[in-house]
C-alpha cells in the first residue's frame, strides 16, 4: 500500500538473520539473569507462547492488510469472539441450563436472525421504508419476548457458580475450529455492509463491531458468565499437577537437573508450544499456497491496482470480502488459543490498545504484505513489549536515580508503564515513515 | 534578448521539450499569441494539446525552451505565481468549487487580489448574465454550460492578461457552445489574448486569429484560421473534409 | 393520563442529557469532519487527542484553583480551557508537520494517513497517561445545578422532578456560540472560504493562490480548539477517564458519517441524531409510560437496550448510514 512498493533488491539471509537474533534474545532470556533478562525458561516460554499467538493474530491481519489493504480495527472483537469458542465447546454442560431456556433462546436468536433476512426481502420486494420498519419492530419484540425470560431462567439456574448456558464437552482443540468459525461469521456481517465504500469506512466499521463483540461477552451472562470469568477451561496438554505425581516425571526432571515445579511448567509450555507451532505453520504454508495460486495473483493485482482490476471486469468487493473473511477467521483462531492457553475466559482484558493496535504495530513492523514478516514482526514486538516493563522502570530508575527522593522522582518512576503507548505509537510512526516495507520486505 | 524596438508576441512559448515521465511529449513546439488575439490550438487526439497548454502555465517541466509573457522570462515559474503575472487558466474538468455560491467560486478566483475586486466581479456578471441570477446558488447545481461560464469567470477575476481555456466547450451542446465563443469573443475584445485548445476545430477556428496545428507534440501548422480552414491539405487531414 | 409527569420525566432523563450529549457529538463530529474535508482521512487519534486537550485544561483548572481563582457559578475549567486549546493547537501542528505532512507530500493513500493517525493516537494516548494518569477525575467547580429537583418539585407542584445541571446547560450554550462561530468563519471570512475552496477542489484551489500548508494548519487549529472545548464539556459533565474518550470515537465518527463527512451542518446534526437515539434506545421508558398510560403494567422497564449496549447504537446508526446512504443525509465531502 506504501509508494514504494517497488522493492529494492533485499538480501536473502536478512529474514534468517532477524529469526536468528530472536532466538537468541529468546536463549538469554532462558539462561542469563541480570537487569535485562530474567534466566528463567518458564518466563521464556510463557512470553513465546503468546507471542506465538500474536503472530498467528498477525497473519490473518496480514491477509487483510498486506494481500488486499484491508484497514480492520476490530482485531480484538474478532479474537474475542474467536475466545468465546473454547468456552462454548469444550465446558462440560451446566446441569439444568438447557432445560431451562435452551430450546428458547435458540428459538429467539433465529427470530432475531430470521427479522433480519426477512427485513431485507422485504426492502428488496417493495422498497418501502415504513415496511421494513414494521418488520423489524415486529421482529425486535418477537425476539425480546423470547430472549428475555430465556436469559432470566439460564442465568437463574445455579447462579453463584454457572449462570451461563455451558458447554457441549467436546475437545478443545475443535474449539479452535470453531472460533474461527465465529469470527467469519462476524466479518461477513461486518465485511458485507462496509466493504466497496470508502476505505476509512470499514476501519471505523470494525472499530465498532470490535468494541460491540467485547462489550456482549461482558454483559450477557448467560453467555460466559461476562464479567464474573469463566476459568477452568478444558486443556489440550498435561497439567502441571499431574506431572509432578508422576514418578517417571520427576526421575526425568532430576535428571535433566530442574526442580519438579519449575520442570513441569516448562513441559507443559513446550506442549503448547508445539500445538501453537503446528498451528502457525499449517496457516503459513495454506497462506502461502493460496498467494501462488490464481487467487493469490488476482488478490494482489487488485491490490496494487483497484481500478485497474475493476476495469477488467473483476468483483473488486467480492474479492475483498473473501479476504477480510478468511483473515478474520485466522484472527478468531488466534482468540481460542489465547482462551486456551490461559485457561480463563475473561472479558474485561481485551483492550483495544493491546489487541489491535499493538498488532497492526507487529504487522507494519514486521513487513506488510510477508506472512514470514509478521511472525518475526509477532513475536519481536511480543517480546519487547513484556520486557519494556522491566526494562522501563529499570532505565528510568537509573535515570533518575540522582534526583533527590519527592514527587518528581515518585512520578517519573510511575510513568515508567505510560511510555510503553508512546514507544510503540513511535515505532509505527517511524517504520511506517522510513522502513513502509518494514523488517522482512514482500518478495 | 529581443530588442524593445522589435515589436514581440505578448506570450511568446518557444521551442518546448518536455513530458512527464522519461518519454517527451512536447518536441519542439513554438506557441506565440498577441495582445487580443484569440489562438487556438487544434489537433488529433494525443498531439499534446493539453500539454503545450499547461507546459505555458508551467504545470509541465520543460528540458528546453523558455516561456516569455510581456517581455518576462517566466520560465522557472510555478503556475500560482504565474498567475500573479497576468495567466488565467480554465482546467478542462473540475475547474469550479461545487459546493460554493456562484459568487463564492468568483471571490476564490480572486484570492491574490487584495484590493476591491467588485467591479471585476460587476464585469464578469455583465459578460455572464445567466449566471449573474444564479449568484446566490451553488455552482455545483448549475447547468454544465453555466458552470463552464462560472470557471471562465472564476479566472477572469484575477484580471488575466492571458487566459487559457483547455477544451471549454467539452461536453457541451452546440447552442451552448456557440454562446461561449460568442463570450470568448468579447473577452478578447478587452484587450485579453486567449489561448485556447479545442475539440471542435472548425468552429473554434472560425474565430481565431491564429490557429495552430499541433501533431506528435510539435507544430504541424501555424497560420490564421481562416487560411487553416481554407488550407485543402488541413481540411482533408484534421477537419474530417 | 398525566401528560404534564410524563414530560417532565422525558425531559429531565431523555431531552436534557441527550441534549447535552448531542452538543459534545457534534463538536467531536465537527472536528473530525473539518479534517476529512481538508486532509482526506478519519482521524483516529480524535478521542484521544481530545483526552489530551482535556488533560491540560484539568491540570491548568487545579493549578487555578489552588491559587484561589475561580468564576463563580461557572466551572473555573472555562478559564484554563484556552491554555488546553493552545497546548492541544501546539501539539496538533507538531504532529502535522512531523508526521502527517510528509504523507500529504507524497499524496499518499488515505488509509496510510488513518494508520499514521494510529500511531499518533498510541503517542497521545501515553501522553495523556503521563500527564494525568488512567484514573477517573472530576473538575467541575461553581454552581452544580441550574434547577434542582427539590426546588421544581416545590414550584410546580409535580410528583416528578426536573434537574438542570448547570454543565449541561453550559454545554449546549458553549457549542452554540462555538457553532455560530465557526460558520460565520467558514462563510464569510477570507480564510474560511479558503478552506472551503480547498475542500471542494485542492487543485483548483491551488491555481487561485490559496497556500494549502496554510488551510491545513488552519484546519488543525480550528480542530484543536473543537476537540478541547468537546473534551473539556464531556469532562465536566461526565468526568474525565481516558479510556472514554477512546471509546467516544465510535459515536463521534458515527455522528460524522450519517451527516456526511466533511459536511459541519451534517456533523452537528448527526451528533444529536446518534445521542437522541442512543439516550432514546437506552432510557427505560417504563415510568413515563406509567404516567400516560396508568392502567397498563408492563412486564419489563420498557428498556429497548441495556446501556452497556449504547455503542450499539451508534454502530446500528452507522451501518444503516452505510447501507443505504454512505455519503450521508447531507451528502458530505465539502466542507
Amino acid at each position: 500500500m506504501s509508494a514504494n512498493r517497488q522493492a529494492a533488491a533485499v538480501s536473502p539471509w536478512r529474514a534468517p538473520i532477524l529469526f536468528a537474533i530472536l532466538a537468541v534474545l529468546f536463549l538469554l532470556e532462558g539462561t542469563v539473569r541480570n537487569g535485562l533478562f530474567s534466566g528463567s525458561w518458564n518466563t521464556a516460554l510463557a512470553i513465546l507462547n503468546m507471542g506465538l499467538i500474536s503472530a498467528i493474530t498477525a497473519l490473518g491481519v496480514n491477509m487483510q492488510w498486506g494481500y488486499a489493504g484491508l484497514f480492520n480495527t476490530g482485531v480484538v472483537g474478532f479474537l474475542a469472539i474467536g475466545g468465546l469458542a473454547p468456552v462454548l465447546v469444550s465446558l462440560p454442560p451446566v446441569d439444568g441450563a438447557w432445560a431451562a431456556g435452551g430450546p428458547r433462546l435458540i428459538l429467539a436468536l433465529l427470530a432475531g436472525i430470521g427479522t433480519l433476512a426477512m427485513a431485507r426481502i422485504v426492502h428488496v420486494r417493495t422498497r418501502r421504508g415504513w415496511a421494513v420498519a414494521l418488520v423489524l419492530i415486529g421482529g425486535f419484540v418477537a425476539y425480546r419476548w423470547l430472549f428475555d425470560p430465556a436469559v432470566t431462567a439460564i442465568e437463574a439456574n445455579n447462579a453463584a457458580r454457572a449462570g451461563n448456558i455451558g458447554g457441549l464437552g467436546l475437545p478443545v482443540l475443535m474449539s479452535w475450529i470453531v472460533g474461527g468459525l465465529f469470527a467469519a461469521a462476524a466479518a461477513w456481517a461486518v465485511g458485507k455492509v462496509a466493504l466497496g465504500l470508502r476505505s476509512d469506512y470499514l476501519a471505523i466499521a470494525t472499530l465498532g463491531i470490535g468494541e460491540i463483540i467485547v462489550a456482549v461477552l461482558r454483559n450477557e451472562d448467560w453467555l460466559a458468565r461476562g464479567v464474573k470469568n469463566i476459568a477452568s477451561i478444558p486443556r489440550p496438554v498435561p497439567y502441571e499437577i499431574e506431572l509432578q505425581q508422576n514418578p517417571e516425571f520427576v526421575d526425568f526432571a532430576a535428571r535433566w537437573g530442574f526442580s519438579v515445579a519449575e520442570a513441569s511448567g516448562i513441559w507443559v509450555k513446550l506442549c503448547y508450544m508445539l500445538l501453537f507451532l503446528v498451528v502457525l505453520l499449517a496457516i503459513i504454508l495454506l497462506a502461502e499456497l493460496a498467494l501462488k495460486s490464481p487467487w493469490g495473483r488476482m488478490m494482489r493485482a487488485i491490490r496494487d491496482n483497484e481500478t485497474a482490476a475493476e476495469a477488467m471486469g473483476k468483483d473488486v468487493t467480492a474479492r475483498h470480502l473473501q479476504v477480510f473473511v478468511l483473515g478474520s477467521a485466522v484472527i478468531g483462531i488466534a482468540g481460542a488459543m489465547m482462551i486456551t492457553l490461559d485457561g480463563l475466559m475473561a472479558p474485561t482484558s481485551y483492550n483495544p490498545l493491546r489487541y489491535t493496535f499493538l498488532i497492526w504495530v507487529m504487522v507494519i513492523v514486521g513487513g506488510s504484505g510477508n506472512n514470514w514478516g509478521s511472525v518475526l514482526g509477532a513475536v519481536l514486538i511480543w517480546f519487547v513489549w513484556i520486557k519494556v516493563e522491566v526494562w522501563g522502570p529499570n532505565l528510568i530508575g537509573v535515570l533518575v536515580g540522582p534526583l533527590p527522593d519527592g514527587d518528581l522522582k515518585a512520578h517519573l518512576l510511575g510513568s515508567a508503564p505510560h511510555m510503553r503507548f508512546i514507544a510503540m505509537g513511535l515505532v509505527l510512526l517511524l517504520v511506517l515513515r522510513f522502513a513502509p516495507r518494514g523488517l522482512v520486505p514482500e518478495k | 534578448m529581443q530588442s524593445p524596438s522589435q515589436p514581440q508576441p505578448f506570450l511568446s512559448a518557444q521551442g518546448m521539450r518536455g513530458g512527464y515521465g522519461k518519454a517527451d511529449i512536447l518536441h519542439g513546439c513554438t506557441l506565440t499569441v498577441d495582445r487580443g488575439q484569440i489562438a487556438v490550438i487544434v489537433g488529433p487526439n494525443g498531439a499534446g494539446k493539453s500539454t503545450a497548454m499547461k507546459a505555458v502555465f508551467g504545470m509541465l517541466p520543460l528540458r528546453e525552451g523558455r516561456v516569455v509573457l510581456g517581455g518576462e522570462d517566466i520560465t522557472p515559474l510555478s503556475p500560482q505565481d504565474r498567475v500573479r503575472k497576468g495567466m488565467g487558466f480554465v482546467p478542462q474538468t473540475h475547474n469550479i468549487f461545487p459546493t460554493m455560491t456562484v459568487e463564492e467560486n468568483l471571490e476564490m478566483g480572486a484570492f491574490i487580489r487584495d484590493d476591491d475586486v467588485r467591479q471585476t466581479m460587476a464585469q464578469v456578471y455583465d459578460l455572464f448574465p445567466a449566471v449573474a441570477e444564479k449568484r446566490k446558488q451553488a455552482a455545483g447545481e448549475l447547468s454544465g454550460g453555466q458552470r463552464q461560464q462560472v470557471a471562465v469567470g472564476r479566472a477572469l477575476m484575477t484580471r488575466p492578461q492571458l487566459l487559457m481555456l483547455d477544451e471549454p466547450t467539452a461536453g457541451v451542446s452546440p447552442i451552448v457552445m456557440d454562446e461561449l465563443f460568442d463570450r470568448i469573443i468579447e473577452v478578447a475584445r478587452t484587450g485579453i489574448s486567449i489561448l485556447m485548445v479545442e475539440q471542435n476545430a472548425r468552429q473554434a477556428l472560425e474565430i481565431a486569429d491564429i490557429g495552430y496545428v499541433l501533431v506528435q507534440g510539435a507544430n504541424r501548422y501555424t497560420d490564421t484560421g481562416e487560411a487553416l480552414l481554407a488550407d485543402p491539405e488541413v481540411r482533408r487531414t484534421f477537419l474530417g473534409g | 393520563m398525566d401528560i404534564l409527569n410524563a414530560l417532565v420525566a422525558f425531559l429531565n432523563f431523555v431531552f436534557i442529557p441527550a441534549a447535552a450529549y448531542g452538543a459534545q457529538l457534534a463538536l467531536g463530529a465537527l472536528g473530525v469532519t473539518l479534517i476529512y474535508a481538508i486532509l482526506r482521512f478519519s482521524n483516529f487519534a480524535h478521542g484521544d487527542t481530545m483526552a489530551f486537550g482535556t488533560a491540560i485544561t484539568i491540570l491548568v483548572t487545579w493549578g487555578l484553583q489552588s491559587l484561589g481563582v475561580s468564576l463563580g457559578p461557572l466551572p473555573t475549567a472555562l478559564l484554563a480551557l484556552p491554555v488546553g486549546i493552545a497546548a492541544t493547537a501546539v501539539l496538533v501542528l507538531g504532529t502535522d508537520r512531523a508526521v502527517y505532512r510528509f504523507y500529504r507530500a507524497q499524496r499518499a493513500a488515505p488509509i496510510i494517513f488513518v494508520m499514521a493517525s494510529v500511531g499518533v493516537m498510541f503517542v497521545m494516548n501515553g501522553l495523556t497517561r503521563l500527564l494525568i494518569g488512567v484514573d477517573e477525575q472530576r473538575f467541575d467547580d461553581g454552581a452544580r445545578f441550574i434547577i434542582a429537583v427539590r426546588d421544581f418539585r416545590e414550584w410546580s407542584g409535580l410528583a416528578e422532578g426536573l434537574a438542570l445541571r448547570s454543565t449541561q446547560a453550559l454545554t449546549v450554550v458553549v457549542t452554540a456560540i462555538v457553532c455560530a462561530a465557526l460558520f460565520w468563519f467558514l462563510n464569510r471570512t477570507k480564510s474560511g472560504k479558503a478552506m472551503r475552496a480547498y475542500s471542494d477542489n485542492e487543485d483548483l484551489a491551488l491555481l487561485s493562490g490559496i497556500d494549502p500548508e496554510r488551510v491545513v494548519r488552519l484546519t488543525w487549529i480550528i480542530a484543536a480548539a473543537l476537540m478541547t472545548i468537546a473534551g473539556v464539556l464531556y469532562g465536566l459533565d461526565k468526568s474525565f477517564r481516558p479510556f472514554n474518550y477512546f471509546q467516544i470515537l465510535l459515536p463521534i465518527f458515527a455522528a460524522a458519517i450519517v451527516g456526511g463527512l466533511g459536511n459541519p451542518v451534517g456533523a452537528i446534526a448527526g451528533g444529536f441524531l446518534v445521542a437522541f437515539s442512543e439516550v432514546a434506545v437506552t432510557y427505560p421508558w417504563v415510568k413515563v409510560a406509567g404516567y400516560l398510560f396508568p392502567g397498563w403494567q408492563p412486564g419489563g422497564l420498557l428498556q429497548l437496550l441495556g446501556t452497556e449496549y449504547k455503542f450499539a447504537v451508534s454502530f446500528v446508526i452507522l451501518i444503516v448510514v452505510l447501507l443505504f446512504r454512505p455519503t450521508g443525509l447531507f451528502s458530505g465531502k465539502s466542507v
